[in-house]
């Protein structure tokens, strides 16, 4: 392969995040002044230290534990200083009106009574948590770190995909992919003015103390695991080494009288903060799933007594639900009495009637998605569907709507991409993470995911997906 | 300084941690060893000999029918499924630095990473008699590569003193079965061999790395009886036996004042008893007594330091419900024979 990165690249007709925005023009030129060749090799050194350093997800079969990476691509993906500044708004502003609606539906429920969403979505989600009524949560800050799925369709416009409320991952691999960059490609970064990502960690331990039980002067902080079988454990240890916590494990916790101690080689030691990367349901077999082995024991017993905070709170899973996201534009009206700064993807809620019949008779132009799930598992594309794919779809729908939702499908803008025949146009989205203690702060750009095969819309990293490095730009272009 | 003391697990894994590296490294010392001895009439004696070491002969006779030397270099290199393989211990030790990933250096992960990806890349060629060599000595540098990246990168804090413990500790067991595989060829005793054999244990002391340093306090000849002494009492040899109680005694002290921690005395007063006992025998009165009895008692007292190490500061409770370790009796040394 000869000539030079951007030679030849056609976005084939897509929004794309490099040729439509002024602010890569310096970026642009580095590019074209790159060979393709000298591109590829540096990325191949770049892909194997990924790999020496572990940065990876691990699949584990039966018989082996098997290391990958999430594939890296080079080429960045980059935000002008206005278009972040937007964003940046627009999370605050969701996330604010998120832990309103939380703490309101943990306590008197008025948004509920007022009729603005339907009680049963919300008393009668599964991820509701009736322990959760009544108990005051530090600053009434329920999500602490939330992640914010962002795409952006033909016309330009940002649109939030989803909310991730409960225990969001993939903050590590925007800093170490930002780490990677400033090691591989120097020359691409040097002198660009790039928004620095270093600090989400000291930003991190900082919500952790504000959310501290009172009592605690100099809190006990740490980072509660599934452990070494966790596909995210990497990034479990590159918080907890962001932070300076001890990573822990549930049977690292034991609780006596009410508070959380964990084991060490001088005995009990008290701790006052959790963050902790296990879902709701197996944080105690006391409380919730009996067969959890991953939890402590009695922990909600310390949680409910305030002797320990828990970040996120429980109960937040109500917030992320697939069908309260619709609601959320009517969400920040009612509690911030203003408009959503970042507009919602059309949604139809399939428990109504309505939009259980539209996304029936329009079932091949639509994406229909499961109400609880993450990952972009049960997902069905209408347009890239199987007939039969459909039928099987069309099929679920009519034997539980309730657990349905669909949007249009949404032209997801590109980026160009390294691929193997060359640079080429693959789909992209947005998590930004935001992180919550007395106020809200976003972490400047967040985690770009690339879906690597050609057209899938699909950018999951259990889906194939791969990430770039994401520059947001300090300064706006004059 | 950390602030909190360190979780229980975390000890536990930096201990093993280190005992695995360790136990790889002196593995590989080991099998170079017997190569140099295996060259003669007995080889296949000399390889069953090597398993008989590790007690693995149940182990090993379930999947092979007869020791080779290429069965038994493939048994102890490359067999994931023998827990006693170089490759379990890389594997082992690499499982241990996973879980230890907040502690340990990213150089520290690093190495070992590469370290385990390159002992999957081994295959049959690399153990035949001409490469046999390089390998176990790439192994061994690896090793080594690792402990000189820990001793300059490894956060000095409570870890670094398990680190140093499982270090000594499992250094010390090793040194006792380097020794032991000259044990058949010891009690084989006639003067024939006496040539050979003297030859044979210039290996020995070679593979511990103590030839030289033998040199230093043994100018003239060199004898089984100074050998074994040698690995067994000098007080300046990194390798042998009662250094390594030293150190371990050492680390754990200093664990123990520094984090004032009020459990493992027990543990001191045990590594302090072995410690006099490495200081009043004379290695006349213990080849007298057998060797390998001796290596025996050596071997089950370092076992029961790790069953006190484990109840005092891993939060393990004694396995099936039997007696609390740090009640236990400590292991009797065999009673000194006054020499013939």
């Amino acid at each position: 392969m000869t000539g030079f990165v951007l030679d030849g690249y056609d976005p084939q007709g897509f929004y794309c995040e490099m040729l439509r925005c002024a602010a890569t023009a310096a970026l642009r030129q580095r590019l074209d002044h790159l060979p393709l060749a000298d591109f590829q090799r540096r990325t191949a050194a770049a892909a194997q230290a990924l790999y020496d350093y572990g940065i990876t997800f691990t699949l584990y079969s039966e018989s082996s534990a098997i290391d990958r990476i999430l594939p890296f691509d080079p080429i960045p993906r980059v935000l002008a200083a206005d278009e972040w500044r937007q964003i940046e708004r627009g999370i605050i502003q969701r996330v604010t009106a998120l832990n309103l609606l939380l703490d309101d539906v943990y306590h008197g429920q008025k948004i509920l009574k007022d009729g603005v969403i339907p009680p049963d979505l919300i008393l009668g989600n599964p991820n509701y948590r009736p322990s959760m009524h009544g108990a005051a949560v530090a600053h009434k800050a329920y999500v602490n770190i939330c992640g914010t799925d962002i795409i952006r369709g033909g016309d330009g416009a940002f649109r939030v995909l989803e909310d991730n409320a409960r225990t969001p991952s993939g903050v590590s691999y925007v800093i170490e992919n930002r780490h990677m960059m400033l090691r591989a490609f120097p020359d691409l970064v040097d002198g660009v003015g790039l928004r620095p990502v270093e600090d989400y960690g000291s930003r991190l331990v900082a919500a952790m103390r504000e959310i501290a039980p009172a009592s605690s002067s100099e809190p006990q902080i740490v980072l509660l695991s599934p452990g070494i079988y966790n596909s995210a454990y990497f990034e479990h240890v590159f918080l907890a080494r962001e932070m300076g916590v001890p990573l822990v494990q549930g049977s690292d916790l034991v609780i006596e009288q009410d508070r959380v101690y964990m084991r060490t080689i001088a005995g009990l030691h008290a701790v006052d903060v959790i963050y902790r990367r296990i879902n709701d349901d197996f944080l105690d077999p006391e409380a919730f799933r009996p067969d959890s082995l991953l939890g402590v024991p009695g922990l909600m017993r310390a949680y409910n007594a305030g002797n320990v905070a828990l970040a996120n709170a429980v109960g937040t899973g109500v917030a992320d639900d697939k069908a309260v996201y619709a609601y959320v534009p009517k969400i920040i009206r009612y509690y911030l009495g203003e408009d959503a700064i970042l507009q919602n993807v059309e949604t139809h809620i399939c428990r109504e009637p309505n939009s259980l019949r539209y996304t029936l008779d329009h079932l091949a132009e639509l994406v229909v998605k499961p109400v609880g799930e993450a990952g972009g598992y049960g997902i069905t594309i209408g347009p890239k569907a199987s007939r039969a794919e459909l039928e099987e779809c069309r099929a679920k729908l009519v034997a539980d709507p309730a657990n349905y939702i669909s949007q249009p499908c949404i032209d997801l803008s590109v980026a160009p991409t390294l691929c193997d025949g060359g640079v080429m146009p693959r789909h992209v989205d947005l998590r930004p993470f935001a992180i919550t203690g007395k106020s809200t702060w976003v972490l400047p750009g967040g985690l770009t995911r690339v879906a690597l095969r050609p057209g899938s819309l699909m950018v999951n990293s259990s889906q194939g997906g791969g990430s770039k490095d994401t520059w947001v730009l300090e300064q706006g272009l004059e | 300084m950390s602030s909190s003391p360190l979780l229980a697990r975390y000890a536990e894994c930096i201990f093993w941690l280190a005992r695995f590296i360790e136990r790889a490294e002196n593995l590989a010392r080991i099998l170079d060893v017997n190569e140099t001895f295996s060259r003669g009439r007995s080889a296949a004696q000399s390889w069953l000999s090597i398993v008989q070491l590790n007690a693995d002969e149940e182990r090993f006779y379930k999947k092979h029918r007869t020791p080779s030397a290429e069965r038994v270099l493939a048994f102890y290199l490359t067999d994931a499924d023998n827990p006693t393989s170089i490759l379990s211990a890389v594997t082992n030790a690499r499982e241990n630095a996973r879980t230890l990933r907040p502690l340990v250096s990213t150089e520290m992960w690093v190495q070992l990473n590469t370290f385990y990806h390159r002992m999957g890349a081994i295959g049959p060629g690399d153990m035949l008699p001409g490469s046999l060599s390089r390998l176990l000595t790439s192994i061994k540098e690896a090793c080594q590569t690792f402990t000189g990246i820990t001793e300059g990168t490894f956060y000095r804090d409570q870890a670094s003193y398990f680190y140093r413990l499982g270090q000594y500790i499992e250094r010390a067991d090793q040194t006792t079965r380097l020794l032991d595989t000259k044990y058949p060829l010891l009690s084989g005793g006639s003067d024939t061999a006496a040539a050979v054999e003297v030859g044979q244990w210039h290996a020995l002391l070679r593979s511990a790395s103590g030839y030289h340093a033998f040199r230093r306090v043994h100018s003239s000849e060199l004898t089984p009886a100074r050998v074994a002494g040698f690995l067994l009492f000098n007080p300046a040899f990194p390798r042998s036996v009662y250094l390594c109680v030293r150190e371990a005694a050492d680390a754990l002290a200093a664990l123990k004042h520094h984090y004032r921690l009020r459990a493992g005395n027990d543990i001191s007063e045990g590594l302090d008893g072995l410690r006099a006992i490495l200081e009043e025998r004379s290695i006349e009165e213990i080849l007298a007594g057998g060797l390998h009895e001796f290596l025996d008692f050596l071997q089950d007292y370092l076992i029961a330091i790790t069953d006190r190490v484990s109840a005092a500061f891993f939060a393990r409770r004694p396995v099936s419900g039997g007696p609390n370790p740090a009640a236990a009796a400590w292991p009797l040394a065999p009673v000194p024979q006054i020499p013939s």
